[in-house]
C-alpha cells in the first residue's frame, strides 16, 4: 500500500474552505492522545489551547497585539516569495527598522509634537527597507545568494542593537542597565480600544497592508508582474519585465514592512529599546506567509492561528501544567497537519495496493481526459 | 458529534470547578516566571529550584505555577497579566527584562503581590524587588585564584558587560590583589548567557592565552568541563558543578533562592507580606558556596576565614583604597562602597587586561 | 600554543561541517529542507541519553543517526508524498524537534556525560607542531573528512550521483529519463538527517559532553547558510566550515587580547567575513549558477 497524488484540475473550493478543519479535527485527536500519553486530561488540555485565549477580551487585545508582526512581516514576504526571492532574514529587517525609528525619542528627547510618531513610522519603514536592500542589492548586482546573506545579517542587528542598547543609548538615568529611555507619550503607538485591553495600532496596519497587497497582488500589474517573474523568469523576460528591479523591489517591501512592524512593536507594545525585541518574529512569520498560502489575506488567518497556538500554549502550561516543551512540540505538530491538509486543495489522495497495473490505468485516464 | 459537544462542555466545567477548589480550601498560589527553560541547569533552574524548595517547605498551604522560556518584550506583560488574572496571590518575575511589564501589571492588579529580581523599579507599593550579593562569593573565588594561580593570571568568561557582571568581575579582582598584588584577569565577553559551545570556545582561548584558572559568568557547565580537560582548576557558576569537575571545581557560587521565596511566600499566606527592597548575600543564606575542594587545606581555611569575615559583616569586598582602572581614586582607605554606586557599577577597578565598552 | 588553536578551531568547524555536508546532497536532489536544527538537537538529546544509559558513546552516536534520519523522514513523507510546502515544513520541523529534544531531555538536565575519547597513537601523536592537530583528534573530526571526500566522490564520480544531481536540476526531465524522483529524493533526505543528527551529537558527546535546552544554539541554520556559501561545493562546505570557526575563535583571541573594541562587533567578524567572502566568489556567476540546483524547492508529483 502507498499513497498516491492525483492532480486536481483545478483548485478544489470545496477543500480550500474545509482543509484548515480537517486539519483541526486531526490535530485535536493527535493532541488527545499525545496529552494522554504525558498524563494530563486531553479534553481540558485543548480547551485551554484553542478556547480559553479566545473567551476574554483582554486576551483577544494580546491575540492582535502577537498576531500584528506576524501578520505585517508575513505579507511583505509573500512578495519575496511569489517572485522566488528567499528573504530568510526578516528578523533583521525587523530590528532595523524599530532602531532607525526609535532614533527620534531617543536621542531628542526634548522634540516632542505630534510630529514624532509619523516620522518614526517612516523612519522605521526606511530602515527595514534599507536593510533589506543589501541582500537585494547583492544579489542584482554580483549574483550573491540571499539566503545566505539575508540570514547572516539577522546575526549582525542581533549584535548590533545589543552593542547600542548597552553602550550609546543606554539609559542615562537607568543605574547603567542594559536599555534605553521611555518613549516619551508622543512617540507611543496610541492603543486602539485603551479601555479593554493594549492592542496597538500596529495591529490596524498589519490588516490594511494585507489588503492593500492583496489588491496589488489580484488587480495590478505589477501584481502580475510579481507572479509571472516568479512562476517562469523566462516568460517574465519576454514580457519585458526587469529581474533586477523585481528584486530591489520585493526587497525593499518586505524589508519596509518588517521594518514597521518593528518599530510598531518598539513603539507600541515595549515603550524602549532593549537588548531582545523581537522572540524570533522574522523567522515565525516564514511559517505564516505560507501557511496563508502566499495570500495576503490568508496570512491574516495564519497570524492569527499561530498567535493563538502561542497564546494557548501559555494558557495550558498555567492551567494544567504542561510544559513549554510540550507547547512547542504541540505547535510543530499542528503546523505538520495544516501543512498536509492543504494538500487537499490540489490533489487528490489515494491508497494504492501493490500491483496497481491494472487497477490504476482506468483511473489515470478519467484523469487524463478531465485535465 | 453531540458527544464531542458534551465532552467540551465538561472539560469547561471541569476546569472551572478546579478554579473554585483552590479558592474555597484558601491556599496561595505562588506563580513564577523564567527567561530561560527551567533544563538550562543555571540560571533558571536554580529559580525552579526555589519554587520546589517553596512546594516542600508549605505542603498543602501552597499551589504553584510557572512559565518557563518567556521571552523578554512584549510577550512578558502577557504572560505576567495572564498569571495575574489566573488567581495567583503572589507573582515572581525573574529576570532583569520583566522590569517594567512586571510593574505595568502591578498598577492594574493592586491585590496580586509582584517579586521582580535583579530590578530597581517600584512604581507601586504590591511590588518588591530583590536580588543577591553575588560579589561576595566573587571577592572568596578571587582570593583562591591567587593562592592556586601559578601564572598569575585568571581567564573570566562573561556574558554581557551590566553592572552585575562588571561588579562581580571587580570583586574577583580585588580578592586576587588581596593576595598578590600583581594579579591579572584576561575578560572575554560570550555575548551570551547560555551557549554551550561558544563558552567552550571561550575557555579553550582563554588557557591558550596563558591563564591557568577559569572563572565564568554565564550558565552553562562547559567551562568547567573545558578546563578539566586542560587539567586546570575552575570554579562554577549558579549551581554547583562538581560532577562536571570532580578534581576540577575548586568551589562555586549557589545561587539558593528557596529560603527567600519560602519567606515571601509565607508572608503572603499569613497576610503579613510588606513591600521590600531585599538584597542579601551569604548572611541570609542566599548566596551559599559550594565545598571548598581541590585545593590545600591552608587556601581553603582562608578561603573559608573570608567567607566568615563576609558573613559577620567584619569585613566590605570593596572596601578602599581602591583605584579605578585609569588608576583614578576612587575608595579612600578604609572606605566602603555604597549599594547604589555597586549597582550600577560601569567601570573596573585597577588589574583588569580588558576595555569596557564607554 | 598555535596547535592547540588549531584543534579548537576544528571542534568548532566538524559539526557545522558534519550537518552541512548533509544539507547539501538533500539540496542538490531538489529539496531545500530548513529543518536542520530540528534534527540536530534531535540528534544531541538521543546521542546522549543512549550514551550515558548504556555507557557507550558509539552507541549514543549510532542512536544520534538513525533517530536524524528517523525525524527527517517525517520531513520527506510530508514534503514529497504530501508536497507541502518545504520551507514551512521545516521550519515547522525545527520548532517540533527543539520541542520534543526538551521533553525527552527533563530527566538528563545536570547530569555530565561521557566524553568521545580522541585517537591516541603513539610516537606520530607526539610529533612536533603537527602530531595532535593530524592524528590525535576526536574520531568524528576524520570522519568529517571522509564524509566530505565520499560525498564529493559520489555526488560527481558515480552513476547514482549524477542521477541525483539531475533529479535535482530538472526533476521533470529526470523523471522523464526513468529516474525515480521520489525515491532518490527520499535517500537524499534521510542522509542529511543522518548527518544532521551526527552533528548534533557531536555536540553533546565531543564539543560539550552534557544536555541542555537548545544546546544547538542556532549552529543549524549557520549550517544551512555554508551549504549557499559553498555553491554547491563538497569542499567549499570545509572551507567554509573552517573560515567560519576560524573567525569565531580568532575573535575570541582577541578579545583576551583587551583591544579596545566592543566585543559587539568582533562578534559578528564571522557573519560578515562569510558575506564579504561569498561576494567576492559569486562575482565568477557562471560557476554559481552551474552548481545551484535548479529544481531547488519546488515540489513534484509524478504525473504517470
Amino acid at each position: 500500500m502507498r499513497l498516491e497524488l492525483i492532480k486536481r484540475p483545478q483548485q478544489s473550493p470545496l477543500f480550500s474552505a474545509l482543509s484548515p478543519f480537517l486539519a483541526l479535527g486531526l490535530t485535536l485527536i493527535a493532541g488527545a492522545i499525545m496529552f494522554l500519553a504525558l498524563g494530563k486530561n486531553p479534553f481540558s488540555a485543548l480547551y485551554f489551547f484553542f478556547i480559553d485565549p479566545l473567551l476574554e477580551v483582554w486576551s483577544l487585545h494580546e491575540l492582535a497585539v502577537k498576531a500584528a508582526p506576524l501578520i505585517l512581516i508575513g505579507v511583505g514576504l509573500s512578495i519575496c516569495y511569489l517572485s522566488n526571492n528567499w528573504n530568510i532574514g526578516a528578523e533583521g529587517q525587523f530590528i532595523v527598522g524599530a532602531i532607525a525609528g526609535s532614533i527620534l525619542p531617543i536621542l531628542f528627547p526634548a522634540f516632542q509634537s505630534w510630529i514624532v510618531l509619523p516620522l518614526m513610522l517612516l523612519m522605521g519603514i526606511a530602515g527595514g527597507a534599507a536593510y533589506g536592500a543589501v541582500p537585494a542589492v547583492l544579489k542584482a548586482r554580483f549574483g550573491t545568494n540571499e539566503i545566505l546573506t539575508s540570514l547572516m545579517l539577522v546575526y549582525v542587528a542581533q549584535l548590533f542593537l545589543d552593542w547600542l542598547v548597552r553602550g550609546p543609548w543606554r539609559n542615562p538615568e537607568g543605574f547603567n542597565f542594559p536599555e534605553t529611555r521611555n518613549f516619551h507619550s508622543y512617540a507611543i503607538l496610541p492603543e486602539m480600544l485603551p479601555a479593554s485591553g493594549r492592542a496597538h495600532w500596529g495591529f490596524a496596519f498589519a490588516i490594511i497592508a494585507a489588503i492593500l497587497l492583496w489588491f496589488m497582488l489580484a488587480r495590478t500589474l505589477k501584481g502580475f508582474e510579481v507572479k509571472v517573474i516568479g512562476q517562469s523568469p523566462r516568460a517574465g523576460r519576454f514580457a519585458g519585465f526587469s529581474r533586477t528591479r523585481m528584486i530591489i523591489f520585493a526587497f525593499l517591501v518586505s524589508g519596509g514592512l518588517a521594518g514597521l512592524a518593528g518599530i510598531s512593536e518598539v513603539s507600541g507594545a515595549i515603550g524602549q529599546l532593549r537588548p531582545s525585541i523581537s522572540p524570533g518574529y522574522g523567522f515565525t512569520a516564514i511559517i505564516v506567509a505560507f501557511l496563508g498560502r502566499l495570500n495576503p489575506l490568508g496570512i491574516i488567518a495564519a497570524g492569527l492561528v499561530l498567535a493563538l497556538s502561542y497564546l494557548g500554549g501559555e494558557a495550558a502550561q498555567i492551567s494544567i501544567g504542561v510544559t513549554d516543551k510540550v507547547a512547542r512540540a504541540f505547535q510543530g505538530m499542528l503546523l505538520f497537519f495544516v501543512l498536509a491538509c492543504d494538500t487537499l486543495i490540489h490533489y487528490r489522495i489515494r491508497l494504492v495496493k501493490p500491483a496497481p497495473a491494472l487497477a490504476a490505468a482506468p483511473a489515470n485516464e478519467r484523469v487524463e481526459k478531465h485535465a | 458529534m453531540k458527544h464531542t459537544l458534551k465532552a467540551i462542555a465538561a472539560a469547561a466545567v471541569m476546569a472551572f470547578a478546579a478554579n473554585g477548589q483552590a479558592l474555597a480550601q484558601d491556599k496561595t498560589k505562588a506563580c513564577f516566571i523564567y527567561v530561560g527553560p527551567i533544563g538550562d541547569f543555571g540560571w533558571s533552574y536554580q529559580h525552579h529550584q526555589g519554587l520546589l524548595d517553596v512546594e516542600e517547605a508549605m505542603g498543602d498551604a501552597v499551589e504553584t505555577a510557572y512559565l518557563e522560556s518567556v521571552p523578554e518584550g512584549a510577550d512578558a506583560e502577557r504572560a505576567i497579566e495572564r498569571f495575574a488574572r489566573s488567581g495567583c496571590d503572589i507573582i515572581f518575575t525573574t529576570s532583569f527584562g520583566y522590569m517594567d511589564p512586571t510593574n505595568k501589571v502591578a498598577g492594574r492588579f493592586p491585590d496580586v503581590k509582584f517579586e521582580h529580581a535583579t530590578g530597581y523599579k517600584r512604581e507601586h507599593p504590591n511590588v518588591s524587588t530583590y536580588n543577591s550579593r553575588f560579589y561576595e562569593g566573587r571577592y572568596i573565588q578571587g582570593v583562591i585564584a591567587a593562592k592556586m594561580s601559578e601564572a598569575g593570571v585568571a581567564g573570566y568568561i562573561a556574558s554581557f558587560p551590566i553592572p552585575e557582571v562588571v561588579m562581580g568581575i571587580n570583586a574577583f579582582v580585588l580578592g586576587a590583589q588581596s593576595i598578590n598584588p600583581e594579579f591579572k584577569v584576561k575578560v572575554v565577553w560570550a555575548n551570551t548567557w547560555f551557549d554551550p559551545g561558544k563558552e567552550a570556545d571561550a575557555a579553550k582561548a582563554l588557557i591558550d592565552q596563558g591563564v591557568d584558572i577559569i572563572t565564568q559568568h554565564t550558565d552553562s557547565t562547559a567551562p568547567m568541563q573545558v578546563a578539566a580537560d586542560r587539567g586546570i582548576k575552575a570554579f562554577g557558576q549558579a549551581s554547583d558543578m562538581i560532577e562536571f569537575g570532580p578534581e576540577t571545581q575548586l568551589t562555586s557560587i549557589v545561587d539558593d533562592w528557596g529560603p527567600y521565596y519560602i519567606e515571601r511566600v509565607k508572608a503572603v499566606h499569613e497576610g503579613t507580606w510588606e513591600q521590600v527592597d531585599v538584597w542579601a548575600g551569604l548572611k541570609e543564606g542566599h548566596v551559599v558556596m559550594a565545598p571548598y575542594k581541590n585545593m590545600p587545606d591552608d587556601v581553603a581555611a582562608l578561603a573559608k576565614e573570608t567567607e566568615e569575615k563576609i558573613r559577620s559583616g567584619e569585613f566590605h569586598p570593596f572596601t578602599g583604597p581602591i583605584k579605578k582602572q585609569d588608576g583614578s581614586d576612587w575608595l579612600a582607605e578604609g572606605e566602603v562602597a555604597d549599594d547604589a554606586t555597586l549597582l550600577g557599577m560601569n567601570f573596573y577597578v585597577e588589574g583588569v587586561d580588558d576595555q569596557l565598552p564607554n | 600554543m598555535l596547535e592547540s588553536i588549531l584543534i579548537t578551531v576544528a571542534t568548532a568547524a566538524t559539526p557545522l561541517l558534519i550537518a552541512a555536508i548533509g544539507e547539501l546532497v538533500v539540496e542538490r536532489s531538489g529539496v531545500l529542507n530548513l529543518g536542520v536544527e530540528g534534527m540536530m538537537i534531535m540528534g544531541a538529546i538521543t546521542g546522549f541519553a543512549v550514551a550515558l544509559t548504556t555507557g557507550s558513546p558509539w552507541l549514543g552516536i549510532f542512536a544520534a543517526i538513525i533517530v536524524g534520519a528517523l525525524v527527517s523522514l517525517l520531513f520527506g513523507f510530508l514534503t514529497l508524498t504530501l508536497v507541502t510546502n518545504q520551507v514551512a515544513t521545516g521550519l515547522a520541523l525545527t520548532l517540533f524537534g527543539l520541542g520534543l529534544s526538551g521533553m525527552i531531555g527533563e530527566s538528563f538536565v545536570g547530569r555530565p556525560g561521557i566524553r568521545l575519547g580522541t585517537l591516541d597513537i603513539p610516537v606520530l601523536g607526539d610529533l612536533p607542531l603537527v602530531g595532535r592537530l593530524i592524528f590525535g583528534q576526536d574520531p568524528l573530526f576524520y570522519i568529517s573528512i571522509m564524509l566530505t571526500a565520499a560525498v564529493a566522490y559520489f555526488l560527481f564520480s558515480t552513476r547514482a550521483g549524477l542521477m541525483l544531481r539531475a533529479v535535482g536540476d530538472n526533476h521533470v526531465s529526470a523523471h522523464a529519463q526513468g529516474i525515480k524522483v521520489v525515491r532518490i529524493r527520499y535517500l537524499a533526505v534521510m542522509f542529511g538527517g543522518a548527518c544532521a543528527g551526527l552533528a548534533g551529537a557531536y555536540l553533546s558527546l565531543v564539543y560539550t559532553p552534557q544536555w541542555v535546552e537548545n544546546m544547538t544554539a542556532g549552529r543549524g541554520w549557520i549550517a544551512l547558510a555554508l551549504v549557499v556559501f559553498a555553491s554547491w561545493r563538497p569542499w567549499r562546505v570545509v572551507a567554509g566550515a573552517y573560515l567560519f570557526g576560524g573567525v569565531t575563535i580568532g575573535q575570541l583571541h582577541a578579545q583576551a587580547q583587551a583591544l579596545a573594541i566592543p566585543s559587539q562587533l568582533l562578534s559578528s567578524l564571522p557573519y560578515l567575513a562569510t558575506i564579504a567572502v561569498l561576494v567576492i566568489i559569486s562575482r565568477n556567476r557562471r560557476l554559481t549558477m552551474m552548481n545551484t540546483p535548479a529544481s531547488l524547492g519546488r515540489p513534484f508529483v509524478p504525473d504517470r
